[in-house]
Parts: C-alpha cells; structure tokens; sequence
C-alpha cells in the first residue's frame, strides 16, 4: 500500500527516529484533504509532519489556532474526529491516534478554517471584553429569546455532535487492587515495581498508548543504557507478573471515596471502528488500597502579546513531536524560556537540523546558558513583546535588556515556562492543593494515608529524583499493607538535576491580545478588568472572565491566571487561593459510563411467568414499573383496544377471566413473633386472623400517610403470606425488615421475600368455581368448606403443590392460584385449555383497572403517598386497641380537617363524555381558579357493565355531596365535563357475588 | 455605572480601565438594622427587595466565602414553575414572574432565557399525574401544555424515540420555563443590593448567635460581634448548623447533589428536558455546554462532592434519553449540599425566637426560587409576617400535618 | 463509598439503600406526648460530623445496619447490625 512518494509527502518528517512505524504509510484525512502519516502517530503529529498548524478556531474571538501541546492538556488543536453516527466533537488531536482511513474535520468556523467570517468577533474585541455579555443584551426583554441568544448559541458551542444514536457498545467493569499506580513515568513505573515486587495485586494505568511518560521525549539514560531500553524490561516484568494488571490508554479520571477510582480505557479508539464483540471504551471502577498517583506535570505556557499564533507551541511539546514522533515543528526556531528545561528542546531542534534563530530568557541570572554550546543568539534579560503572521507564526518580536526590539524571523517558538504538577487526583476528595514558595507551584495538599504522589506531580522534579521516589512510594504502599518489597535499589540516572522553577511569567499584564485561557481567549486585561470590577476572589475571577472553564478545565491556564490576579490584586498566589479540581481529570464519554445501560436495557426488564403464552396469545404488553404486563389481549376481529377490554370485562362479569397477577409484591413472615410484628406494621389487627383465612391489610408510614395495601393470609399458626402493590414491593419489603430489625428487633421472625417464586393467577367471574374445580386435587370449593377471604395449601392437576386464596379484586367470585413460579406457563395453558368450554378469556390491566374501579377499590392512583386512611374512606380499619407504625400521628390537626377531599365516584351526566383522571373538580358556574379546587380524578375508565365513563377521584367533602354535580375540568385536554357524585362502590356494594 | 451596550463602547476607548466594582468590600459596621447571613442567592435576594420593596437599607449581607459560593454556583440553572401542590405553584410562579423582569429591574443580563421545560411521560398513569399537575397550574393562573408524542417528537427530534426501554408517550410542557446563567444572579443581586446601601462583606463568617430575653441581639462573626434588631438567615448547605446555634433543632436533613457539564457543543437540545422514568433533567448553555444532573447520591454529606452509583445512573439516563450525546464527553461533575426537607418543600418563617427568621430547606428546588425566596423572606422580615405566597412554608407545618409532599414520599429527605 | 457490612465485608454503597439518622428513637409508649412523635418523625440533628446513620444491605445480606461516619470527610468510624443494638428504649433518648 504504500508507495515512496507518499513517505515524502510528510515534508517535516525526520528521516530516523521517533516511536513511529515506517514500515507502511497510513492516509488520513484532515478538512477534506489527504494526508499521510505512521502509525505510531497521533492526528496531531501526522498533522505536523505534513506541516500542518492551522488546526481550530478560538472559542470567543475564533483566532487561528495551532497546536500547543502534546498530551491531554491541549486546550487548541480540537477537531471532530470521525462522521456519521460516530462523529465526536472536541476531540483533542494530540491524543487521537492515527488509524488508517481517519477523518478529522476542524470545527467551530465558517465558512473553513483558514478564511472565518466569525474572526469578525476579534475586531470588535474592544467592546466585548470580559463578561460583557451581563452589560448588554437587555433591551427590549423579549429580544433576549427572539434575537440576541440565538446568534449567541450559533456562534458559540465547539464542535458538532451526532444527530444518530452512538452505534459502539461500552462497557462497566470492576477492579480490585492493593496498590493502583496512575501514571507509567519514571515514578510510576518504579513505584509500580516496588508494589509489584511485594507481592501485592498492582493495576498500572496509562493514559497513553505507551509507557514512559516524559521519557518518551527526552533522551535521557536510566542505568547507563537508553531511557526507553529502561522502560521496555519494566514493561516487561510487569506485563509477565500475574498479580500486577497493566492498562494502557486508560485514564484514571476521578478518586472517590474509600479508594474507589474511576477509569476509561479507549479500547477501541486508535481503530477505524470497534471489532465485532469489542467494545469501544471500557469504564473501569477500581478500589483499590492504595493509590499512588504519579501523573507527572505539565508545561506552563508563557503570557505575552499575541502569544496563540500557530506556531507557538510549547518547549516539551516540541521535543515530544520531534524524539516521539520524529516531526520537525518548524525550521526556524525561537525559544523563550523562563526555566532551565527549554535547553534540551534547543538541543533537540538542533539535533533535528532546525536553525535556532534566537534563545530568549527574562532572567538575568544567566548561569544555565554555561552548560550548553549554541551558536544561537542569545537574549538574556529579555522578553517577547508580539508576533506576527495570520495563519501562522512569520516573525517574533524580541525586547533585548536595553529595551531595544529586534524581529526576529521564525516559524516555531517554544515556550518553556516552568511546570504545574499534575495534582488534579489528589484533591477531588477535598483536599486542597498547597501553594509551595520552594519550586513557585501548588503541590498536593495533605492527604489521606490511602493516597501517595510521587515523582514531578508531588513536585519532585528530576529523573533520578523521580526514579526512587517512585520506589519509595511503592515500597512504602506494600509496607502499609504489610508487605515487603524485594525491590532495593531503583535505578539511577545521571541526568542534570532540574533546576528551580521559574515564577508564572507574564510579560504583559493587561494586554488584550496576551492569551492566559487559548480556548476561552481569556486574556491578561481580562483578569485585570475583573478583578477591578470587584471579581476579586479567584472562583469569581474564573466564573466572571470563564478563565480554566473550557475541554482543558484550566491545566494550561490555571497557574497563569492565578499570578495574574494576585499580581493586580496585590495579593500573594498562596493569599490568592485557586479554583477546586474535579472529576474527570480529562473529558470522558458519556456513554462510556453509561455502560450497557441504555437503550432496551436500560433498566432490567422483568418478565411474568405467563409471558410467554401471552405473547403467543398476541397480548399487548405494557411497562409496570420494570415489569411488562399483558394490557389486553385483541381478538382477531377486533378494531379497537377498548374493544378488546370491553369483551374481557363482559366475559369476568358474565362468566370467568384469567389475569396473571404474579407482579404483586409477595413475602412471607415466619416465626412464633410474626403475627405481633404484623400487627405493628398494619393499621388493622392481624393476629385475630385464623390459620385458613385472609384479610385485607393497610400499612401505613410513620407520619400516618397510607403506605401501602394488600392481603395478608394465614398459611399456618407462625406463618403468613402478605401481597403487596406491585410499585410498591421493594419498599415494603425494606419497612417490614426495618420494623423488624431496627424497632423491633426482639420479635422472633423471619422475612422472606417470595415475589418470584410464586406465579400467581388469578381467575374471577361467575363460573370461576367451575373452574377451578376442574384442576384442583379433589378440594371442596363449596362456600361452606371454602368461604370468601379463605386460604388453602393444596395440589392442582395431579399433584403440583399450589396456594389457593379465595379472594377478588373484581367484585366477582374469584380465586387466586399461587404454583411454584416454573409452573406458571404450565398452568396459564392448563386453564386455558379447561376454561375453554366455560368462556374463559384472560384479561389484561386494563380490564383489572375496570373491575377495581367499579368496585371502588383504591390502587396506584389513591395510594400516591398524600393520602390518608380518612381520605380513602378506610378508618374504620384503624385499630384502636394496639400499637402501629403511622398511628401516633393520626392525631395531627391536618388529618382531621372536614374539608379534606375523599374518596367518591363519578359518572358524566351526559352519559357520552368522556372522563379522564387528572382532571380537577370545580362547583358548577365557578371560576376556574385554584381557590375553587375542590379535589382530582384520580382514576378514569369506560365501564361496558355501566355502559359510560366511570371514575374515582378526591372530592372535597365528597361523601356528603353524593348525587350533587361538580364539574371535572381539564384544561391540558380541553376537557370539561359535568359529573354526578356517587359513593366509591358502583358494582355490587353489599358484595355479595364476591362470596357467593 | 449603569450597564449598557452604549457603556461598553464608551469604556472601550478607555481600555476598560474605569469600570467600578460591582458592588463595595465594605468594612462591617457594629450594628445594623438587619442581618442577613448567608450571601448566596437567597440572601442577597432578601437584601435586595428588603430595600427596594421596604425601603430597609441599614442591612449587612455575611458571606463567610465569596457571595454565590454556595448552590447559587452550583445548580443546573433551571427556572420552572410546574407544580403540584397549591403553596408550591403560587410561590414558585411568582418567582418565574419575578425572573420575567429581573434583568431590567437589575440592570444585570442573567441571561433569563425561556426557552421551556418539558417533562416526558412514559405511561398512561404518569400521562394522569401530569394533567392532575398541569390542571393546577392552569387553575393557578400558570402556563401548562399536555403534549403527546408527535408534539414532543416536533420539539424534541433528537430523543430516543425507537429504541427506548421506556418509550417516550408525550410531555407536560411549560414554555415559559426554561434557563438563567446562574453566577449572575448572585452578582445581580449583590449589584443592586449594593447600590441601594446595603453592605455585602465577604469573608465573616458567623460563629454564633447571641439571644437575650428570647430576643436575637446580634451575631458573633470571624470579624467581630455585630449588633443586630433582626437576623435572617439564608445559609442552604448549612441551615442545621447555623440554626443550631439559635438552639434550633429542623426537619432538614444536608444531602450531595452532583451536576454535569459537557464540553461545548453546536446547539444539540433546544429546552430543558426531565426525564419520567429516571430521574435525570438535562438543557444546554448558551455556551454550548450540555447541563443535566440526576437524583441526590442519598447520604447526608457536607462535603461538596459526589460518588460513582449517581454518576453512572445519570450517565444511563442521559444516553437513555438521547442516544446522540453517547459520545459527547462531560467535562466536569461537582457537588451541592442541599438542604432536604421532610416534606421535599421549603421554609421560609420566623422562628420562635424574637427577630430571627429562617430561609431554609430548599431541597433541589432553590435556584429557581431565588427571586420570590428573597421577596418573601424580605416580606416576613420587615413585616414581622409571612406573606400570603410563602403563608405554607410554616416550620410548623410538619407539627401540624399540612406538610407540602408533591412527591408523596413521606418524611424520608432522600426521597425528594 | 465502599461500607463495612458487619455480615459481607466491604462493600459499594450502590449495594445500600439509606435511611437517614439513627439516632432518634421511636417512643415506646404509644401514647406518649405528641411533640415526641413529631420529634421522632421529623427533626434531625443533621451533624456536621460524626453521624449514626441506618443503611439497609438492600442487594446483599438484606440487614439493616448503623454506620457512623463523619459527613463531611464520609470517613467510617463504625458499622454494626441495627438489631444487635441496644433496644430503642434502653439507648440514648432524647436531646
């Protein structure tokens, strides 16, 4: 595939060298172009190498922008990455890996990148200072929606996101560790080592491809041989270490409490798309024992004027493009440093043949030019006072220490201006980084025994500093748990030590075009303006100018800005304080911790034991909580749903249903005590229940709202079985082992929950007897032996153990089937089959909610937790004679207000209108305003055994307005229906077929 | 100076260099009229109307970090008056009046934009408890639209309309719900404070509250005793602990809430949308950054920052919700103390001691309260009496039963 | 936040549903004054500090257990089952 020419179209490739594959060329395309690169590359290198600056467009003034860094921490070089369905905005290109085939396109410009008719903005910079935007705008109000916040969303936002769903999966996984090392830098890797050594379970996690940290762009020697050989018999040794898990490209984004750290690896990120059954990222969730976090530091840029042309990069992204990668960023170099590090990039772009048209260095003291042979101009005491060139760097202005200027001709200019330790993981418990006078950089502040840094992110600067502090942290991390390390001696280096850092550097203080946040175009005269404006503390600094707010939260301009502002505050940094880091340390999917969790499975989806022949019955399932009910079950004929419902109504009125019933919440309570611990529950006396025979239950909350209803049923002396709402079962299942645990721990009883374990049927009608007799094992039905509200333990169809509880929640005579939960299918089919001859449909929740409303049984829409037992027309059931969870505070004035609204029926006067629940009720001819409310429809239905829409609802007063009309007004459906007031029960009140 | 486009050209000849602060960094005075302790949204609110609506300007504002350091900084920015409960919907649609023309009352752009919030149903019962809601606002005075799923469809392309576990069946829309850029709020307010005289002092942080004879007489602060007729205290986060030195005990519990923000993107979600069958609401900055946040982590907590299980629950709800976002990356998560009440609504009364008044518990529901929170509690303090609108939020109310549950959760704050 | 069960060991707090205080204790007599009821429902200590806390092993051993921990630091101070515990009458009453 590949082809000479294509090599040479990378003009500013080195011919040797670098991290990268030469053996096979890969294209890429970058705004419609194609471009060659290595793998081994990033987009940002390949980019370079083909000389490529010009890369984005600055948030605000959509100034050219190139790239600056070469980690993470790039706050310019940010592109959409890919098309389609797969399109990711703000995609740093200095860590997207280079795959064949990529497509990077570069955003926020218009109409492309090199010639933006946004840049407009710039020159209006002079009115559009910071926060200008809380100035203006204001007049007229209504123009904020109409006019000016529209152009303002156009303009602003980076890149585009995807109009499709995500196609790639992603994945949750979990870690256990003793020792998590965050970072494979020098530190890291010996502190790795170290732990691994002890024996200890290490997990090992890089953000890049590779290991190395900084050594992959220096060269520098570990134990006398090349750092990366080092690097290499690490990698090794650890790789073949069992105990000891190595994650590369996985970025340790947050620390939690207790040791736990949130991770993503980008498994399939450096790949056109994720291979079949591969996921595209995977987030980690680690707990791990220890923590070392050895995440290096990261280059501090310089603020001078008109310092973010393209061209302008940093010292060590510099010598990171040309060791790593092999790419020369430019040809004719000048180097401002205000610390001691810029010296090996000089050397490195001499190395690499670029001429270095001028060293600059505000310093005076000038003992470090004495190590390094340069013919270089040297400006000592200097400083850089603007550049030139639109699209990119042309020429560099340099002030020599007489105050005499000199252009100087350049199409690079590295930046060496000191480094932050990368603390970002230290302080996302709380623990504020400490400002240290010593190296002119916050440190990690104190912290918990758990957590260890090491290495430049502690700010100990310096390979063989960082090579045994590393092994200390290690050792120490293995000694903590009480293990010994075999690891004695970590390597040594014979690098120059670092030298001491240089303070934040700022040339011009209040300059408008010296650039502190490249994203934000947060600049110097910004802070000023700021903190003049009285946005003197740093958090209203930041929040007012949205300094440190863009994709790099600060890791380039956080330091730079604080100087700045204590400069113009005549405040110390340390008096000055800064802003709070937090999670993620890099910007992380969404969707990759989202995990599988989304779409059809979004929550678990749980299935009754009948669903299966229901779904061969063509039922039509609906969501009930996470479960999926039948809802009806359409005949072939029928047109209609409510066709459907009205036929399963008429058929358990008129001979018998069957409905699966399973989703009702279902626990038992066993032990000599369980009949005191349910009468402590329930608001009506359980105990008096005999073995045999069931009752309705009500429990209440402590504050005396109703909690929840359903049946409690006898099974045995110490042994009851108790059905609660199907919303509602988790909760009661917790308030029962609280009322047990915590109130009543010395009760004598267990709490099993048996939901699905038992499928359970319930068949109803007037042949419902019929029915059941056919399947049960010679059980006597008749009333006498089997009366209403009666359990039984027996066996059906020749021997399958079942519970059999005479009960209805339809008013008809019915029966519940209880069978362990793998006979469920088995029986559904089996009473289909004998329920044929009889007339026997099932029916579906629709039809469940038609038979409770004409009974007037409350369910989910009156059980809604504002309602008392009052309200509900159930006080009768509260007992007097006992102690219960929600009886104190029966006694609240509240509670016993007349004006209350409780639980009546409606039916439209003019039978042919259609009520809705929802609706609020008014007094006929009053206005329809809130102090005319007199309640809500809580439950609505078409009755076909009335014939016209019924419904339930909370009527003020109610029970003495039955036969009186109000109106149900529903203004969200137009609605407005003239209603008569009728008592809760519709259908047989005395209840008489129930126990027929 | 008076704000103005015409201000901003002029300063821009001078390069910026006359604009005056904001607002004064006064010194504390030994005494004042009325303190208000707490200088986040609520308070400089109160201190705001207790001058411009009662003409009550010897007033001191206490901050002990920065004003608006609090969850005025912190929240998702969300303005809506879409409930339930008769105390709620007058009180909290007050507030959306009042947010309809604080701009130019305040002469700050907040950016009040609205832009609308939207409640998506799931099911037929959730579709029932929306118009119960939507009907009392209605009946209220307040907009309320039931949408059904093409009309959400239409405003909304972008949600999961094929694939979802739980599909999208309409929404209860109330367009003049929508967003503020919440910063400038506290800085509005502090601004328009200041210029009626009242003193903002940052940095003094109240240790103690002296009471003689059952009478509030002043506080104790980190810069001294200062003297005081009335003590009104707005301190969300912290309402146990400051009350406590009132020797008051409250139905509050403090619990996290985390919030997120993405990276900046091109407009991808036109309004604010909540989620009905997760608990997740989500809109977009003028920015460009996605805004969204979930449920409270459920412990109590005064630390300032989340854990993991609500991360990846919001995480699922928002792809859940958009399947587009999946690859948009949040940029940063952080945390809220909210001070939950028993009931999941407010309070804002006097207490039983002589001339202290309490502003608390506002649960998730403070931001949006802001403007009315202040105008109320300036109301109850200069007068003595709650006002008609916040006549519900009674410290009582839980000792007599007429608790304010929209939820009907209970006494259980993490169930809010 | 990883809990120490006192029946599991460690484990995520994703495990764990919360209640809230355990401090206050249900009054034994059931007619006893109202104000105590409505202590016992509705007002909280809500310290900034240590707190006793119930959580209930909801997706694991199903206990209830109390936890205290500093809210401010979420640092575990202790764990142990709700129902070995004192009895609510015999354990610190009312503040």
């Amino acid at each position: 595939m590949t082809s000479p020419s294509k090599h040479q179209s990378q003009p500013f490739r080195l011919t040797s060298g670098g991290l990268i594959d030469r053996a096979a060329a890969i294209p890429f395309m970058f705004d419609g172009r194609e471009y060659y690169g290595y793998p081994g590359d990033t987009l940002a290198s390949a980019l370079l190498a083909n000389g490529v600056h010009l890369v984005g467009r600055s948030f605000k003034y959509h100034r050219p922008r190139g790239i600056l860094y070469a980690g993470p921490e790039e706050p310019n070089a940010l592109v959409e990455l890919r098309t389609g369905a797969r399109r990711e905005p703000n995609t740093r290109a200095t860590v997207a890996e280079l795959y064949s085939g990529l497509v990077a396109n570069s955003q926020n410009r218009w109409p492309s990148l090199a010639f933006d008719l946004m840049a407009i903005n710039g020159l209006a910079a002079p009115i559009f200072p910071a926060g200008f935007y809380y100035k203006t705008f204001m007049w007229p109000a209504a123009f904020w929606e109409k006019v000016y916040e529209p152009l303002i969303r156009r303009a602003a936002g980076l890149g585009r996101a995807a109009r499709e769903p995500d196609p790639d999966k992603y994945e949750r996984s979990h870690l256990f560790c003793d020792v998590l090392v965050v970072g494979s830098g020098p530190a890291g890797l010996t502190a790795a080592l170290a732990a691994a050594r002890s024996g200890a379970r290490v997990v090992l996690c890089e953000q890049d491809f590779r290991l190395g940290g900084h050594l992959l762009a220096n060269r520098e020697e570990i134990d006398g041989k090349a750092a990366l050989d080092w690097v290499c018999e690490v990698e090794q040794e650890l790789t073949a270490e069992k105990k000891v898990r190595v994650l590369r490209r996985t970025t340790v984004f947050g620390i939690y409490d207790h040791g736990i750290c949130g991770a993503v690896e980008r498994v399939s990120d450096h790949l056109a798309e994720p291979p079949p059954f591969t996921v595209r990222q995977r987030y980690w969730k680690i707990a791990a024992r220890r923590i070392i976090v050895a995440t290096g530091a990261i280059e501090r840029p310089i603020v001078f004027p008109k310092n973010d042309r393209p061209g302008i990069m940093m010292a060590s992204a510099v010598r990171t493009y040309i060791e790593r990668f092999a790419v020369l960023p430019g040809r004719h170099a000048v180097v401002f440093m205000t610390d001691d590090s810029g010296w090996q990039t000089v050397e490195a772009l001499q190395r690499a043949g670029a001429s270095i048209a001028a060293v600059v260095d505000p310093r005076t003291e000038a003992s470090a030019f004495a190590r390094h042979g340069t013919d270089a101009p040297l400006f000592v005491g200097a400083t850089i006072t603007g550049t030139r060139g639109r699209l990119r760097l042309s020429s560099v202005t340099v002030k020599d220490r007489q105050g005499r200027e000199h252009e100087i001709v350049a199409d690079l200019l590295a930046m060496a201006g000191g480094w932050d330790p990368v603390l970002h993981l230290t302080s996302h418990l709380g623990h504020k980084p400490k400002w240290d006078e010593r190296i002119l950089a916050f440190v990690p502040g104190d912290l918990p025994a758990h957590i260890d840094v090491t290495g430049a992110a502690a700010g100990r600067f310096g390979l063989d500093t960082a090579l045994k502090d590393g092994a200390r942290a290690g050792s120490e991390a293995a000694r903590s748990l009480g293990l010994q390390t075999t690891y004695k001696s970590p390597p040594t280096s014979a690098a120059p030590p670092s030298s001491s850092q240089a303070p934040s550097w700022s040339v011009a203080k209040r300059s408008a075009k010296s650039f502190v946040d490249f994203q934000n175009d947060v600049t110097a005269a910004d802070i000023a303006l700021a903190a003049r404006e009285g946005y003197r503390s740093v958090e209203h600094a930041k929040r007012y100018t949205t300094l440190g707010m863009a994709t790099d939260q600060g890791k380039s301009s956080g330091v730079n800005g604080l100087a700045i502002l204590a400069d113009v505050t005549g405040r110390t940094i340390a008096e000055t304080g800064t802003t709070t880091f937090r999670p993620p340390y890099t910007p992380v999917a969404i969707g990759a911790i989202a995990g599988r969790d989304v779409g059809k499975a979004f929550r678990p989806t749980r299935l009754t034991p009948t669903h299966e022949w229901a779904s061969e019955q063509n039922a039509v399932f609906v969501e009930v909580g996470q479960w999926l009910r039948a809802q009806w079950y359409p005949k072939l004929g029928e047109t209609d749903w409510r066709e459907s419902v009205n036929r399963e109504v008429r058929t358990v009125r008129s001979a018998v249903g069957v409905c699966d019933v399973s989703t009702l919440g279902k626990i038992e309570v066993i032990g000599p005590d369980a009949e005191r611990l349910l009468d402590f529950v329930y608001a009506n006396t359980i105990s008096t229940l005999k073995v045999g025979r069931m009752r309705y239950g009500l429990m209440l909350r402590e504050d005396g709202h109703v909690l929840d209803d359903g049946t409690v049923s006898r099974i045995g002396e110490h042994r009851f079985f108790l059905t609660t709402g199907t919303g509602h079962a988790d909760q009661v299942l917790r308030h029962l082992e609280f009322c047990h645990q915590v109130l009543k721990p010395s009760l004598d009883v267990s709490i099993v929950p048996v939901t699905e374990r038992w499928a359970q049927l319930a068949v109803a009608g007037p042949r419902s007897r019929e029915l059941v007799a056919k399947i049960v094992d010679g059980f006597d039905l008749s009333t006498s032996n089997f009366p209403h509200l009666s359990v039984a333990e027996i066996t059906i169809c020749g021997g399958i153990p079942a519970r059999l509880y005479r009960v209805s929640f339809s008013g008809e005579l019915g029966y519940e089937i209880g069978v362990p939960a793998d006979y469920g299918d088995a029986l559904i089919r089996c009473l289909a089959r004998e329920g044929e001859p009889l007339g026997l449909a099932p029916y579906g929740t629709e039809a469940l909610a038609v038979l409770r409303i004409e009974k007037g049984f409350p369910a989910a829409g009156e059980l809604n937790g504002q309602t008392t037992t009052r309200d509900l027309g159930l006080e009768r059931l509260l007992s007097t004679k006992k102690d219960y969870v929600g009886r104190a505070l029966q006694q609240l004035p509240a509670f016993n207000e007349p004006d209350r609204p409780v639980l009546v029926s409606f039916a439209p006067v003019n039978r042919s209108d259609v009520l809705r629940a929802g609706s609020h009720f008014l007094d006929l001819g009053a206005a329809p305003r809130i102090e005319n409310d007199l309640g809500y429809m809580t439950s609505a239905v078409y009755s076909p055994t009335f014939g016209h829409y019924i419904g339930l609802g909370l009527l003020k007063r109610g029970k003495e307005r039955i036969g009186e009309r109000v109106r149900a007004y529903d203004p969200v459906r137009n609605g407005d229906v003239v209603v008569e007031i009728g008592p809760p029960c519709r259908y047989d009140p005395e209840g008489e077929l129930a126990r027929a | 100076m008076r704000y103005s486009l015409g201000a901003l050209i002029r300063n821009a000849f001078s390069g910026h260099t006359r604009w005056q602060p904001a607002w004064r960094d006064p010194e504390p005075k030994p005494q004042y009229d009325t303190i208000i302790i707490g200088g986040g949204g609520h308070g400089l609110a109160t201190a705001y109307y207790l001058a411009k609506e009662h003409g009550i300007t010897d007033v001191a504002v206490l901050e002990k970090s920065y004003i608006g350091s609090g969850n005025v900084g912190r929240n998702t920015t969300i303005i809506r008056s879409n409930y339930l409960l008769p105390p709620n919907t007058a009180f909290y649609e007050w507030s959306l009046k009042l947010w309809e023309g604080l701009e130019q009352d305040l002469n700050f752009n907040a950016m009040v934009s609205q832009r609308g919030v939207l409640n998506l149903y799931h099911s037929d019962a959730q579709r029932d408890a929306f118009a119960r809601r939507g009907n009392a606002m209605r009946l209220n005075g307040v907009d309320a639209e039931l949408l059904d799923r093409e009309q959400v469809r239409e405003l909304v392309p972008l949600l999961d309309f094929d694939n979802a576990r739980f599909p999208i069946k309409g929404g209860l829309l109330q367009r003049r719900g929508g967003t503020v850029r919440h910063d400038a709020v506290a800085w509005g307010f502090a601004r328009g404070a200041d210029q009626r005289g009242v003193d903002i002092i940052q940095n003094c942080e109240v240790t103690g509250i002296r009471i003689e004879n059952g009478k509030v007489v002043g506080v104790e602060t980190t810069r001294g005793y200062i003297r005081a007729k009335r003590v009104g205290i707005a301190v969300a986060g912290n309402s146990s602990r400051v009350a406590a030195m009132a020797g008051l005990r409250l139905p509050i519990e403090s619990h996290v809430l985390q919030a997120f923000v993405s990276e900046g993107i091109k407009p991808h979600i036109d309004m604010v949308v909540t989620f009905g069958a997760g608990h997740f609401y989500i809109s977009q900055s003028d920015k460009g950054g996605l805004v969204f946040g979930g449920d409270i982590d459920g412990y109590n907590s005064y630390a300032q920052r989340g854990n993991l299980p609500i991360v990846e629950d919001v995480m699922s709800c928002a792809v859940a919700l958009f399947p587009s976002i999946s690859r948009v990356r949040y940029l940063r998560q952080w945390g809220g103390i909210m001070d939950m009440t028993m009931d999941g609504s407010p309070i804002i009364d006097r207490t039983p001691i002589e001339g202290l008044f309490l502003n608390a518990g506002w649960c998730y529901g403070g931001f949006k309260a802001t403007p009315a929170s202040g105008w109320c509690f300036a109301h109850t303090i200069a007068t003595g009496t709650p006002h008609r609108l916040n006549s519900g939020f009674r410290l009582d109310r839980f000792a007599t039963g007429h608790v304010i549950d929209e939820g009907g959760k209970g006494a259980v704050p993490n169930l809010h | 936040m990883r809990l120490p069960c006192p029946h599991c060991g460690e484990r995520g707090n994703e495990e764990f549903v919360y209640l809230g205080s355990a401090d206050p204790v249900r009054p034994a007599d059931p007619n006893a004054p109202l104000q105590a009821w409505i202590d016992y429902v509705f007002l909280r200590d809500n310290p900034a500090g240590s707190n006793r806390e119930l959580w209930h092993h909801t997706y694991g051993c199903r206990s209830w257990i109390v936890v205290t921990r500093d809210t401010r630091t979420h640092e575990i101070l202790g764990a142990a089952p709700a129902r070995s515990l004192p009895s609510s009458a015999s354990s610190t009453a009312s503040k």
